[in-house]
């Protein structure tokens, strides 16, 4: 069973396991180039980066089709998430993919926000 | 995809944690709630250890990994909700700054065979100002107690809220949160 729900990811499944080595793909290192953290929100910019993409890069980089989080990319590639913020600070670096940090008190605060989210779980039950 | 209108075209994500002991119920809660399968990750965290090695000096380090499921709620094009499930059987959760961090509320599962194992998460949420509910996961054989018992038990704040909950059931977890929801909201009108 794969825990991917969604069509054309099929590049590990349970038994393999996780077919990346994680400090093998970030080349040793720990620190992304871009400060990012689990809820920063992620997209392909449609740039083609320079030169031929590593396989790693290039699975992250699938992922990015549409607006996702760097949690979401580190889970569906069973990297810890440090590797797929390495990764993917790559990318934004050769302008391959657009973040943006999240910034959750601006919303937390929000009675508005609040309430639309209340709202929005009302109409779930 | 990315707009003019004066924001950048992201949908911001919300956090809300599911907190409680191993065994609890978080990971069935999340996966109740998401519109996806769970998803799962982790991080590696390096702590100084408890003592200190009295021959050298030195404060052991000691790394851990510590692991969470995830699940997602959309709530519009502007925002997602995000639901963490915090790593019942590691005891240094809590130093993963990065998953409390900026969290909207949380989520205090518990079982009444076992309330002491949400104490740790009790003492954070309270002392890092962070809004939350007690949800009693009701398990079958569970004796059951009154949500004031818990309330007493767990020496909760008095507008802190308990509610009963099935995890398994999605209505009754999304009842959860939108009991959660309606207690951030009365504590920020009331700021
Ligand atoms: N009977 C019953 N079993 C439950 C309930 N919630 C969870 N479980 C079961 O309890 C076990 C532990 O749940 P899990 O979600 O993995 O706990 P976690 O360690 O907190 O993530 C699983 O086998 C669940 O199926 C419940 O409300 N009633
Ligand atoms: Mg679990």
């Amino acid at each position: 069973m794969s825990v991917l729900d969604t069509d054309d990811e099929h590049w590990f499944d349970d038994d393999a396991g996780r077919l990346i080595r994680p400090y093998t793909v970030s080349d040793g290192r720990t620190e992304p180039t871009t400060r990012m953290e689990l809820l920063s929100m992620v997209i392909a910019t449609g740039r083609r980066p320079p030169g031929q993409l590593g396989t790693e890069h290039a699975q992250v980089l699938g992922l990015c089709g549409s607006v996702t989080t760097v949690a979401e990319v580190a889970a569906r590639l069973r990297l810890p998430a440090v590797v797929a913020k390495i990764l993917l600070s790559d990318l934004v670096d050769w302008g391959a993919v657009d973040t943006r940090a999240p910034d959750p008190m601006a919303d937390c605060t929000n009675l508005t926000v609040l309430e639309t989210i209340l709202n929005a779980l009302e109409r779930r039950i | 995809m990315l707009s003019n209108d004066g924001s950048d075209g992201f949908p911001s994500a919300l956090k809300l944690l599911i907190a409680g002991g191993f065994g609890v119920g978080k990971t069935t809660f999340v996966g109740a709630v998401s519109e996806i399968e769970p998803l799962h990750t982790e991080e590696l965290l390096t702590t100084a250890s408890v003592g200190t090695d009295r021959l050298t000096g030195v404060e052991g380090k000691v790394t851990t990994t510590v692991a969470m499921d995830f699940g997602r709620i959309t709530i519009s094009g502007k925002h997602v909700l995000y639901l963490f499930g915090t790593p019942g059987q590691e005891r240094f959760w809590f130093m993963w700054d990065e998953l409390s961090h900026g969290a909207m509320g949380a989520v205090v599962l518990a079982d009444t065979r076992r309330l002491e194992d949400c104490f740790p998460a009790v003492d954070f949420f309270e002392s890092r100002g962070i809004g939350f509910l007690v949800a009693v996961n009701e398990f079958d054989r569970a004796c059951r107690y009154e949500p004031e018992d818990v309330r007493s038990a767990l020496d909760l704040k008095p507008d802190t809220p308990v509610v009963l909950c099935d995890a398994r059931e999605e209505r009754s977890a999304t009842g959860v949160l939108i009991n959660l929801m309606q207690h951030l909201l009365t504590q920020q009108a009331r700021r």
